[in-house]
């Protein structure tokens, strides 16, 4: 059985003491290069954003490749009131939708990483690659059968069957992280639950899950990101009075003149959720150090 | 050892056998459940949920009418069937669309699995009698035509092309034309040229453009190539020439297709390098914005012209149909159609009275800027273009356009765009002549 | 023992079932299309062999071409969002100021989607020069950065595709730095200690201590970024409006479905990705998988 173990570090490479005040400084000057590598990152990952921004408030007659960096002339906020009058009512369907799939697919990626990390068994492997295959599917190529199907099951059309279709192509990927992650929490600590004379799910609910906020952060941020901007699921699975707001959004766009600023408009719109997301979510990371602190 | 044996089931997975090859021999906790998989009864998964049926009275119409005029002129036009069809709830299934998007998989996968919408738009010809006709998805509507009467509004000679054996398969609300050239002619003016009736005209003013660092021809993207592939075919051929090329008279291995590549290879020459990064109306733009010269583009172009505040005119922006192709209405038209089976069929055809009526046309055109397909538009709604457009229609030899559905099925006219775009990117003649003869072949009609 | 047997086996069994009937029944319909010649709407599932994959393997020019460039693009995109979010992690994880801040701001882009990206992106990336010139090459000029301004994706084959890896990598860098900082978090901080006490640089602490134990995050980052690749998509349709130059089995395959309803076409490009998923991925996680064990 291969068990999954964190690894101490390998008396090789302990080299001589160092000069501690060099090191010190060095140590200063290296924060300070660090804070300009991020600073240039984060320029870099927002200039997209600011052109996206600065075209949302410009009116549609500004808008153009050759003055793309101009400051618009006005702000056009009505872009922002255009584009979120026409997401508004698919706004709560994408609620409805995203919250429910991404938890669910969560919870089940749990459950499978927690028993092919810490309770493996002949033919886990095997149980394991056929899960994570099946993200690699191109889903473009079976969108025939899944319709038929989700028609013979009776849940073409609605929201239910787009949550169900998310939480199942969710799987994959969520127990592939989930697994992941546990495999680097020590095992000494389910064993030392089994002695206690836990049994397995009980040892998963009060030992593993408590040390699961990182995890959970990473397949959240991700499952609520990829449903909340998925498009063809949806456009494919439901009808007009279920859409997500990926639809609406792809919907601005017109099949001959694209308003691009109210364009820009919807998507920054449309992102905010997602957002939020990692605002809330993003903290729990912190968390993963307690996973740390309790083997000591 | 188990790693080899594992190894050698993922290489069954492929095969699709690994399924039970596992379960057969390896006796472990979740034999039961890696049975399951194989399962292929939807009892397994009887979830009873709600699901969202469309209403009995509900007419779902899909469209790729989403955003600005057109989704304005379709508004209109449902208002008008709400107004005289109370009895029926109208669904607007509006999907962006065209080519390469979603919409299309939705009706596809929705007919795969036997659940047509009531209606849905296509452009009329080849791109549904091909495609929806030949597969028995759609009922001929020699009937409402003849209940109509519209038989006598629409030209006499776009019958035949929206037609198959003998029966008409769809309605068409509105025409676009396919071959015109656009410029604005004060620029013209200001470069020292003339707007060209023929290629070779307008490869000297080509000349004359470039000496001054003028585009001569701006293009856009791959489906925009196509469309300039269309209107240099067509310039450089007889229409009865042309229309061959769709029925299979024409040799596409000929000494005319060969010379309108050859065309089409120097025309080429004188487009933007950037081409394949725009969007049509960024290529439309660099006109508007004194970069080129010309835009050869479908007559949706008014729109963006008008929408960028110019009007038509000597003050505005001028048009001219492509050289060579003078006299020749290449047009396009988008139409509704009636599945088999369609879910309330009753509704669905009282939407396509509405689509064929000349009230439904005359709401609806105007704001999309289309021309109506019937001959009887009320002239005082359309603005100069469309009217010169509503001469041309009824005067001009028609025939129809290529990279929007006319005269190629889908299949025949993928393979087309796939020749088209090996040829932008090798520029090889004589591989792409090679490719329009074997795409023939292969899905059209040789 | 038996009792744990179960749960464990109750826990599994719902993704079990769920995924064999949405992947691998799904798979065994393609296989099925693809070994047919259903062209058209109405389906038909008369058997014609191996001609589909053959003549694509053997005949195909534009499948050629879209499988030298998703290998192009799959090395830029996944080989960048794995540096680039390594890094980032990193100097996150060394409690700089603002980590909020800038956490949040690197994984902002993967909340817009694919298309918005690729419109934005197909701006920036504005080929044009001279006067025409705009986007980043317009930036660079003023700037002064002048050897920067270059063709992008108009560059010809086959480096054009490698630009499109940018604005991938731009949208999903973040994630990986996410699945790094979760790896990194979870590392107790004794571990550090204990080498920092044993005298090892804060260079060494990293590359001989934390780094290998990222191992199982960064196979995610391959999986979960591999499978985006393979699948791009979106992306590539909104930058390049379908060149074929710059195209990919994945739109080959979705124009040849839904543009042509190639149906068999379509299905064999989509097994043939699958295939060269197992042929490419698979191996590299059992290897993995034994290096993890070694530890």
């Amino acid at each position: 059985m291969s068990a999954p173990a964190v690894a101490e570090p390998r008396p090789d490479v302990l080299p001589r003491r160092p000069r501690t005040r060099l090191r010190q400084v060095r140590k200063r000057g290296l924060r300070v290069v660090g804070v300009a590598v991020l600073v240039f990152m984060a320029a870099f990952f927002l200039l997209p954003i600011y052109v996206m921004l600065i075209t949302g408030l410009k009116s549609f007659q500004e808008v153009s490749l050759a003055t793309m960096w101009n400051l618009p002339e006005g702000l056009h906020f009505e872009n922002f009131l255009a584009a979120f009058q026409a997401l508004r009512p698919n706004l709560l369907n994408s609620l409805m939708l995203t919250i429910p799939a991404a938890i669910g697919s969560a919870i089940l990626g749990s459950f499978n990483g927690y028993v092919l990390s810490k309770w493996q068994f002949r033919g886990s492997e095997t149980v394991f690659t056929l899960l994570l295959f099946g993200m690699f599917i191109p889903y473009q190529s079976i969108l025939i059968p899944l319709v038929q199907f989700m028609q013979q099951i009776n849940l073409y059309g609605g929201l239910p069957g787009l949550v169900l279709v998310h939480i199942v192509y969710g799987i994959p990927i969520t127990t592939l992280i989930f697994r992941n992650y546990y495999a680097s929490v020590p095992k000494e600590l389910v064993e030392s639950s089994r002695i206690d004379g836990a049994d397995m799910f009980r040892t998963y609910r009060y030992i593993m899950l408590p040390l699961s906020a990182p995890g959970f952060a990473v397949v959240l941020i991700w499952q609520f990101t990829n449903i909340w901007n998925e498009f063809l699921f949806a456009i494919v699975l439901t009808r007009p009075a279920s859409w997500p707001v990926t639809v609406a959004l792809n919907n601005l766009a017109g099949s001959q003149i694209v308003e691009w600023n109210v364009q820009m408009a919807g998507a920054l719109l449309a992102a905010l959720p997602t957002l939020i997301v990692y605002i809330l979510l993003g903290r729990f990371f912190v968390q993963g150090l307690m996973a740390g602190a309790v083997k000591g | 050892m188990r790693n080899r044996r594992a190894l050698a089931l993922l290489a069954a997975a492929s095969l699709l056998v690994m399924t039970s090859a596992c379960a057969d021999d390896e006796p472990d906790i979740v034999d039961d459940e890696v049975d399951d998989i194989e399962l292929d009864d939807p009892e397994a998964a009887e979830y009873d949920v709600l699901e969202s049926p469309p209403e009995e009275d509900a007419v779902e119409v899909f469209t790729w009418w989403t955003a600005g005029g057109e989704a304005e002129g379709l508004d209109a036009m449902i208002a008008i069937f709400n107004d005289e069809y109370p009895e029926y709830q109208f669904v607007n299934a509006a999907v962006a669309g065209g080519a390469g998007t979603a919409a299309r998989a939705v009706l596809a996968s929705r007919l795969a699995a036997g659940d047509p919408p009531s209606s849905w738009q296509g452009h009329a010809g080849q791109e549904l009698i091909g495609t929806y006709v030949v597969a028995g998805q759609l009922e001929p509507l020699n009937f409402l035509f003849e209940e109509e009467g519209w038989l006598d509004v629409l030209p006499e000679a776009i019958i035949p092309q929206i037609s198959h054996e003998g029966n008409i398969y769809s309605v068409p609300v509105n025409i676009h034309r396919a071959n015109i050239l656009w410029y604005l002619p004060e620029q013209l003016d200001a470069f020292g040229v003339d707007v060209p009736t023929t290629w070779d005209e307008f490869f000297a003013v080509a000349e004359e453009l470039e000496a001054q660092g003028v585009i001569p021809l701006a293009l856009g993207e791959a489906w925009t190539a196509m469309h300039l592939f269309e209107t240099v075919l067509l310039g450089t051929m007889d229409v009865p020439t042309y229309d061959g090329l769709w029925d299979g008279t024409t040799d596409w291995g000929g000494p005319e297709v060969a010379e309108a590549i050859e065309v089409f290879d120097r025309v080429l020459e004188y487009t933007n390098p950037d081409a394949p990064t725009l969007s049509w109306d960024q290529a439309t733009q660099l006109v508007i914005d004194g970069d080129a010269a010309f835009n050869i583009m479908g007559d949706w172009a008014a729109g963006y012209f008008g929408a960028q505040g110019l009007e038509p005119g000597d003050a505005g922006y001028g048009w001219a149909p492509v050289p060579g192709t003078d006299g020749v209405f290449q047009w396009l038209s988008d139409s509704f159609v009636l599945p088999v089976d369609a879910h309330n069929r009753d509704g669905a055809i009282a939407w396509l009275r509405v689509a064929g009526s000349r009230e439904g046309q005359d709401a609806f055109n105007p704001i999309k800027g289309s021309i109506p397909a019937r001959t009887d538009g009320d002239r005082s709604l359309y603005d100069e273009y469309l009217l010169s457009a509503m001469d041309d229609w009824e005067t001009d030899e028609v025939t129809g356009s290529l990279a929007h559905g006319t005269v190629a099925s889908d299949a025949f006219k993928s393979e087309i765009d796939t020749a088209i775009g090996l040829f932008l990117s090798d520029r090889d003649a004589a591989g792409f002549q090679d490719g329009l003869v074997s795409a023939c072949t292969i899905a059209g009609p040789c | 023992m038996t009792r744990d047997r179960l749960t464990a086996a109750a826990m599994l069994a719902p993704s079990v079932i769920l995924v064999g009937i949405f992947v691998y029944g799904f798979i065994a319909w393609s296989v099925r299309v693809s070994l047919s010649d259903w062209q058209g709407l109405i389906p038909s599932y008369n058997f014609v062999g191996l001609e589909n994959f053959t003549q694509l393997i053997f005949h195909d020019r534009r499948f050629h071409i879209g499988i030298r460039n998703t290998g192009m693009f799959s090395l830029v995109f996944l080989g960048g969002a794995i540096v680039l979010g390594l890094m980032l992690a990193i100097l996150l994880d060394r409690k700089l100021p603002a980590e909020n801040l800038f956490r949040s701001i690197f994984l902002f882009p993967m909340a817009v989607s694919f298309i918005v990206t690729g419109v934005v992106w197909r701006w920036l990336m504005n080929p044009a020069l001279g006067t025409r010139m705009s986007g980043l090459n317009l930036l660079f000029d003023q700037l002064g950065l002048d050897f920067l301004v270059n063709q992008w994706h108009m560059t010809g084959p086959p480096w054009g595709i490698a630009f499109i890896g940018i604005p991938a990598m731009w949208q999903m860098t973040g994630f990986a730095m996410a699945l790094f900082l979760a790896g990194l978090r979870s590392i107790p901080e004794d571990l550090r200690e204990a080498a920092r006490v044993d005298g090892a640089s804060e260079f060494q602490l990293y590359v001989r201590v934390i780094i290998p134990l990222l191992r199982p995050a960064l196979l995610s980052v391959v999986i979960i970024l591999g499978h985006i690749s393979l699948k791009i998509f979106d992306l590539i349709i909104a930058m390049t409006g379908r060149q074929i130059a710059l195209d990919v089995p994945a739109i080959y395959m979705w124009t040849t479905t839904f543009d042509a309803n190639n149906f068999n076409r379509g299905a064999a490009i989509g097994l043939l990705l699958l295939l060269s998923v197992a042929v490419l991925v698979i191996p590299y996680l059992w290897y993995s998988r034994r290096q993890e064990t070694e530890l």
